[in-house]
C-alpha cells in the first residue's frame, strides 16, 4: 500500500467515522475498515470505481465533492480524507470549507509544487514540470490550482484554519513538517499531509 | 383462470387496515420461492415487483410460458444467487397472479370483486406481504429488493419495518410520484376507462374485455420505459416488412408494429382493472408525505444498510429522484452507497441484460452477505 495511506490511516482514531473523498478504487477505505473502523463512507466521482468499491462492500456515493458533499451534515464525520485532489476543483478554497463543515477534522494531502525537482524543471527548462508525480502536461493536466507546502500553509492561517499535525513525505519517507522546518521540507518533499480544524 | 388455482398461496386471516380505511381479511396472497431457507434462516431475499410484475420472478411462468420478469438477474449463479439465497417473491395485493385483487372472485356473487376492490397503496402491499415472514418465520431478512414499484416497496418497506432487513436496495425508483409520473398512469387509465368494453369494470360479468383500452396503456407505458436513443437504434424510421410507406394507417414503422405487438401479448396475461388499482397505488406513492415532507425522518430508525441503483438513461425515474433517497438516508447518517449505471435501455435497464448492473448487484450481495454473517459469529 502506498505510504501515503500508512501515514494517514495513523492519524485516524479508532473506530471513529471516516469520509473519504475521492476514494477511488477504495484502497484506502479497505484498510481502514479492516484495520480501523468500520463506519467509513466514500464518494467518488467515477462510475466504474464506485462499481468497484461497491463490489467490495464499501459504502461509496456516486458525486463529486464540489456538489454532493452538501447533503451531509455539519460534523457528520470525526474525519473528512481528501487524498491528492484538492489541485484538481475549480474551487479548492469552498471544498475545504465543505470537508471542514462535513468533518470534525480534515486529512488533505497535497502534491508539492515546491519539491526542488519541480522547480528546477521550470528554471532550467522554461516549461511547465513533469515529474514523476506530476505526470501530466499543461494543456491536458487536471491540476488547476497547484500549490507548495507553503502556500498551504499560508492558506491556512489566512483562512484561520488550525493545523492540527502536519507531515510531509520525502520518497517514501515520513518527515515531521513545522512552521521551523518548513523552508526545507517545502524544498525536499513529494507530499505534505495536513491534520487541519476549523 | 383456472391455472391460477396452482399457484402458491397462503390466506391470511389477520384483518388488515388499508389505508383507505377499509379493513380486509380472509385474503389470499401468492408467491413463489426459490433456493432453500438455510438453517439458521439468515439467507432470505424478499423480492418486489413492478408494475405489471408478479411472483414468478425466475424460471418459466407457468401461466404464461415466458421466462419470469427478472430472470438475467435472479437464478442459480446469477446476482441474485438462488444456489445461495432464499429468494421470495409475492403477487401484490390488487394484482392479478392469483394475490387479493379486483379480478378475485367474490364467494357471496360468485363474479370478480372488478371496482367493488378498495383502493389501495404501496404501504398496503407491503404490510400484506409481511405476513410472507411471519409465515416462514423469519426473523430478519437478509435483503429487500425491488425496482421501480418493487424499489418504492423496498423504501416503505425498511420505513415501516426498520429493523427486518440487514439490506435494502432500491432501483430505479423515487420517493414520490412525480406529476410526470401520475401524468402517464392517468393516460394509461383513461385509456381502459375509454373502451366501452370496460363496461365500469364488470366486463367479466358482460362477457367482454376492454383489451383495446389496456392495450393503449401498455403501449404509452412501454414508451416511457425505454430511451429514446434505445428507440432509435433498435428501429429508427426502419419500416414494417414493406418497402414503401403505404399511405395508410397501418402499422408502416417497425417502431408501430412493435408497440402493437406488446399491447396485444400484455393482454393476454393482465386484468385491466389491477392495471387501473395498480397504477393508482403508485400514484398515491409520498414516503415523505406522512412525515411533513421530511423524507428522512421515514427511515429515522432504520438499522438497513442501503444501497441506490439509477440508471443514465431512465427519464422516468431519473437520477435526480433517486439521489433524493440517498440525501435524505444521509442526512441521518444512514449507511448508504448509490451508483448511476451507464445504460441506454432506459427504466427498464433494471429488468435487462446490462452486465454493470448485475455485476454490481451479485458482489454487492455476495460481500454483504459474508459481512453480516461474520457480525453474527
Amino acid at each position: 500500500m502506498k505510504k501515503e495511506f500508512k501515514v494517514i490511516s495513523e492519524l485516524i482514531l479508532q473506530n471513529s467515522k471516516v469520509l473519504d473523498v475521492g476514494c477511488g478504487d477504495g484502497e484506502l477505505m479497505k484498510f481502514l475498515k479492516d484495520n480501523k473502523t468500520t463506519k467509513i463512507r466514500g464518494l467518488e466521482i467515477s462510475k466504474n470505481r464506485v462499481q468497484n468499491c461497491l463490489s467490495k462492500g464499501l459504502t461509496v456515493i456516486e458525486g463529486n465533492a464540489e456538489n454532493d458533499l452538501q447533503q451531509f451534515p455539519n460534523n457528520s464525520f470525526d474525519f473528512v480524507i481528501l487524498s491528492q485532489t484538492l489541485q484538481a476543483f475549480l474551487d479548492p478554497e469552498k471544498v475545504i470549507s465543505e470537508l471542514l463543515r462535513v468533518g470534525k477534522k480534515a486529512i488533505v494531502t497535497i502534491p508539492n509544487f515546491g519539491y526542488w525537482k519541480v522547480r528546477l524543471n521550470l528554471l532550467m527548462n522554461g516549461t511547465m514540470p513533469v515529474t514523476e508525480n506530476l505526470p501530466n502536461e499543461w494543456y491536458n493536466t487536471p491540476n488547476l490550482h497547484m500549490c507548495t507546502l507553503r502556500d498551504f500553509f499560508n492558506f491556512c492561517s489566512k483562512r484561520e484554519i488550525k493545523i492540527f499535525k502536519s507531515l510531509a513525505l520525502k520518497n517514501d519517507k515520513a518527515l515531521n513538517l513545522s512552521a521551523k522546518n518548513l523552508a526545507w521540507r517545502n524544498l525536499e518533499s513529494q507530499l505534505g499531509i495536513f491534520l487541519i480544524e476549523k | 383462470m383456472n391455472k391460477l388455482k396452482q399457484v402458491k398461496n397462503i390466506i391470511i386471516t389477520k384483518p388488515q387496515k388499508l389505508d383507505c380505511g377499509k379493513e380486509i381479511s380472509n385474503f389470499p396472497i401468492s408467491y413463489e420461492t426459490y433456493g432453500t431457507l438455510n438453517e439458521k434462516k439468515d439467507n432470505a431475499i424478499l423480492v418486489f415487483h413492478a408494475l405489471t410484475g408478479d411472483q414468478f420472478a425466475s424460471g418459466k411462468n407457468p401461466i404464461t410460458n415466458k421466462d419470469g420478469w427478472w430472470s438475467y438477474a435472479l437464478g442459480s449463479g446469477k446476482a441474485i444467487d438462488t444456489e445461495k439465497f432464499f429468494v421470495i417473491c409475492a403477487n401484490v395485493i390488487g394484482g392479478c397472479m392469483g394475490s387479493y385483487g379486483p379480478s378475485t372472485i367474490d364467494e357471496e356473487t360468485g363474479k370478480p370483486i372488478g371496482t367493488n376492490f378498495p383502493v389501495i397503496t404501496i404501504n398496503d402491499m407491503v404490510n400484506a406481504q409481511y405476513n410472507l415472514i411471519e409465515y416462514f418465520k423469519i426473523d430478519k431478512l437478509f435483503a429487500v429488493i425491488g425496482g421501480s414499484m418493487g424499489g418504492m416497496q423496498v423504501l416503505q418497506f425498511v420505513s415501516n419495518f426498520p429493523d427486518k432487513a440487514h439490506i435494502a436496495i432500491p432501483i430505479a425508483c423515487t420517493s414520490s410520484h412525480s406529476a410526470q409520473n401520475i401524468a402517464f398512469n392517468e393516460l394509461g387509465r383513461q385509456a381502459i376507462l375509454a373502451d366501452t368494453n370496460w363496461k365500469n369494470g364488470l366486463y367479466e360479468q358482460n362477457k367482454t374485455s376492454p383489451d383495446k383500452g389496456l392495450a393503449v396503456a401498455r403501449m404509452a407505458a412501454h414508451i416511457t420505459y425505454l430511451s429514446k436513443k434505445g428507440l432509435q437504434e433498435k428501429f429508427g424510421r426502419k419500416l414494417q416488412e414493406r418497402d414503401d410507406l403505404k399511405f395508410s394507417f397501418d402499422a408502416d414503422f417497425q417502431i408501430e408494429s412493435y408497440l402493437r405487438y406488446q399491447g396485444s401479448v400484455f393482454v393476454d396475461r393482465f386484468d385491466a382493472n389491477s392495471y387501473l388499482y395498480i397504477t393508482r397505488a403508485m400514484d398515491y406513492f409520498d414516503l415523505s408525505k406522512k412525515f411533513n415532507g421530511n423524507l428522512s425522518a421515514a427511515f429515522s430508525n432504520t438499522t438497513s444498510k442501503f444501497f441506490v441503483i439509477s440508471f443514465t438513461s431512465d427519464w422516468l425515474y431519473p437520477t435526480a429522484e433517486n439521489r433524493e433517497i440517498v440525501i435524505a438516508l444521509n442526512a441521518i447518517g444512514a449507511d448508504v452507497g448509490f451508483v448511476e449505471i451507464e445504460s441506454d435501455k432506459g427504466h427498464d435497464s433494471f429488468l435487462l441484460d446490462v452486465p454493470d448492473f448485475l455485476d454490481t448487484l451479485g458482489n454487492y450481495l455476495k460481500t454483504n452477505y459474508k459481512t453480516v454473517n461474520e457480525k453474527r459469529i
